[in-house]
């Protein structure tokens, strides 16, 4: 890639907290600013230059059949295409309408249903076009984000790890909250990514950074069954930021089909 | 070859008798005597409900009166009906933090006019004290000299703290659930390795003197004669260690049980409950592997080398030339296991396990190797 990509930053069904996170990079911002060219920021700024753009960074989650159209728009301009955060590599947290109806929601809580539109689902951003690369996180780690950035002006590997968040604990000295405490943790098979923050508090991981690549949701769900947690505190557990994402939609809708079966 | 101070075994057999005594009033005292020569005192100590290796300054923050439950995947604090110091076994740390870092810097680098000036970045050597410091875990000691001390390459980090480090060692007097020294034959009694060795008795510690360096320190105690009542309460309470190490491994042919069956179904079987989350390589006093990156900033000038431990559950640890080779669970706990207690053999002439249970305590989802090995063991027809 040559010394200034230009970069476009799209946003989409989302809080805009990983955009914020870039934002928040004080530090890195200056440098990110002096290596890239930001073409496309409306978040940042009022320069709204048309692509092609190198890399697009792509926030949020495609809900509208709008959004559907303007994805593709997007993924056509771009080079480069990453996805940043749960919702766009998930479903986000408004992945949940898709377990319920979204169209009584809409009217439960709009006064005027008629000029709401809205899909069935809200999904990912790799559901409707080619991704090259995820960043995961909710939000993301804005140091992920600008090791990301540099690695593609450097034109090598990005360094993202992909080992689970127990990893972290351990280099930390971190005692398990699992073992020592009985808490609840995603830890074992979420994707490192925050320095394991909520276990360092004493809470158990919330699988923000998704799951691990080849994780074992089963087998930590039937364990934390067995510590007796109940299935239906799991269940919302597996479910949420990132609950979309095959591997946890898979191990929470298990557990849902087998509390009905119980009764 | 490099030795430490700290390996020489005692000449005279009799020093392991518990000849000289430091009153429990005393036990400040040494931890004052090693702060006054320059040491950083790491000991035992309770934090986010566990027993953790931390610096302490003061008898006070000594776990006095708790003790360990152990399980498979499980560790809880309970409040022993007395006040003894030590009364509890290994828990989540283990020395290996302190003498092979989890995250160091080994090298920086940045771009000059001239180019790119490259400079390594040793650091200060810390000058630790461990305190408390158990068999198995003197055994893992001697298990991580062997490699990295002992062959071609010789890891400075490692040697230049290991050489500072004083090794107070403290003998069992009770075991958990998830020990297995007796069957590793590491434990529980020390034998070698430390420069001074304590066994607490309900009045202070017999001491055994381990080494030079341990004299020299004995020699500035307040240390007295030991009764035989101490003597025999200081025994009493190894043998009571001994008898509670009830878990037992049958260790017999091992290399070649895992070795010869590296496709035996029982290996999908663990993966059925394994997360690959690398604790109990994480918690494993014995298991070396790092992994070395470079971090470099957005302009591309300042790079810093970084080695952090690493794990063979990882993914991306056996990523090689464009592929990943042990590609499923399976394949992975394979590898923890064939290597810890069979390859290892092979590579250093020991067993990389010494029996100390915690890859038992801190896996998650309480998988436990010995039982691992027996159930193969049990379903291979020999
Ligand atoms: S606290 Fe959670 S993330 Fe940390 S080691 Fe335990 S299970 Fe893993
Ligand atoms: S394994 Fe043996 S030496 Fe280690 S803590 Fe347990 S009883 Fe003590
Ligand atoms: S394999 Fe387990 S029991 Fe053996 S030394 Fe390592 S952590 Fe201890
Ligand atoms: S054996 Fe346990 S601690 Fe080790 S990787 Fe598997 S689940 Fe994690």
């Amino acid at each position: 890639m040559s010394a200034k990509p230009r970069l476009g930053v799209f946003k989409f069904a989302s809080c805009d907290g990983c955009q914020l996170s870039l934002l928040d990079a004080e530090d890195e911002l200056l440098a990110v600013a002096g290596a890239v060219d930001i073409a496309f920021f409306p978040e940042a700024s009022s320069r709204m230059e048309p692509g092609p753009y190198d890399v697009a960074l792509v926030e949020g989650s495609i809900t509208t059949a709008h959004d559907a159209e303007r994805i593709h728009e997007v993924r056509r301009e771009s080079k480069f295409l990453m996805t940043i955060g749960a919702c766009a590599t998930a479903g986000g947290i408004q992945a949940l309408r898709n377990w319920g109806d979204s169209e009584e929601f809409v009217r439960a809580v709009y006064a005027h249903p008629e000029y709401i539109q809205t899909l069935a689902t809200s999904t990912a951003i790799a559901d409707h076009v080619k991704v090259d690369f995820e960043l995961r996180g909710c939000p993301i780690n804005h140091h992920q984000l600008v090791e990301v950035l540099a690695s593609l002006i450097a034109g090598r590997k990005p360094r993202t790890p992909t080992h689970a968040v127990c990893l972290d604990c351990k280099r930390k000295g971190t005692v398990c909250v699992t073992v020592a405490q009985g808490i609840a943790c995603l830890g074992p098979v979420t994707q490192s990514g925050c320095d394991a923050i909520c276990p360092s508090y004493d809470r158990g991981c919330y699988g923000c950074y998704g799951p691990l690549k080849q994780a074992n949701p089963t087998s930590l769900a039937d364990h934390l069954v067995q510590l007796n947690h109940p299935p239906a505190q799991l269940v919302p557990l597996f479910r949420s930021f990132n609950g979309y994402a095959e591997e946890f939609r898979g191990v929470g809708d298990g557990m849902e089909r087998r509390m009905k079966d119980e009764g | 070859m490099s030795t430490t101070t700290t390996q020489t075994s005692p000449a005279d057999p009799s020093a392991l008798d518990d000849r000289l005594f430091l009153a429990r009033d005393n036990l400040q005292a040494l931890i004052d005597l090693l702060v006054a020569q320059g040491h950083q005192v790491i000991g035992p100590k309770i934090d986010q409900g566990a027993i953790v290796y931390t610096e302490i300054q003061s008898v006070d923050e000594l776990p006095r009166g708790w003790t360990d439950i152990q399980q498979p995947g499980q560790y809880r604090l309970e409040k022993r009906n007395d006040d003894a110091y030590f009364g509890f076994v290994v828990g989540p740390h283990s020395w290996k933090r302190y003498l092979f870092p989890p995250i160091t810097t080994i090298a920086v680098a940045d771009q000059t006019p001239q180019g790119w000036e490259m400079r390594g970045h040793p650091g200060p050597t810390p000058k630790y004290a461990f305190l408390g410091v158990r068999a198995c875990e003197l055994a893992a000691m001697r298990v991580q000299d062997r490699v990295f001390l002992e062959g071609p390459y010789v890891d400075p980090i490692y040697q230049s703290r290991r050489e500072e480090a004083v090794i107070i060692a403290v003998n069992c007097t009770q075991a958990a659930a998830t020990c297995f020294c007796t069957s590793m034959k590491t434990g529980p009694e020390c034998q070698s390795g430390f420069d001074l060795a304590l066994t607490e008795t309900a009045g202070g510690f017999t001491v055994v003197i381990g080494s030079t360096r341990g004299r020299a320190l004995a020699e500035q105690l307040p240390l007295r004669p030991a009764v035989a009542e101490e003597q025999a309460a200081a025994r009493a309470g190894r043998e009571r260690a001994e008898q509670q190490v009830t878990k037992q491994f049958d260790t017999t042919d091992i290399r070649d049980l895992l070795l010869k069956n590296l496709n035996h179904p029982h290996w999908a079987d663990v993966a059925e409950r394994c997360l690959s989350c690398t604790n109990c390589t994480m918690v494993c006093p014995t298991c070396f592997c790092s992994s070395v990156v470079d971090v470099g900033d957005l302009a591309g000038e300042h790079v810093e080398r970084e080695r952090r431990w690493d794990s063979c559950f990882n993914l991306d640890f056996s990523y090689m030339n464009g592929g990943v080779i042990r590609n499923d669970v399976r394949s992975r706990y394979r590898q923890w296991l064939t290597h810890k207690l069979a390859s290892w053999i092979d590579q250093f002439g020991q067993s990389g396990c010494v029996g100390c249970g915690r890859c038992i305590t801190w896996c998650p989802v309480g998988i436990d190797l010995t039982v691992e090995v027996a159930a193969l063991r049990s379903e291979t027809a020999v």
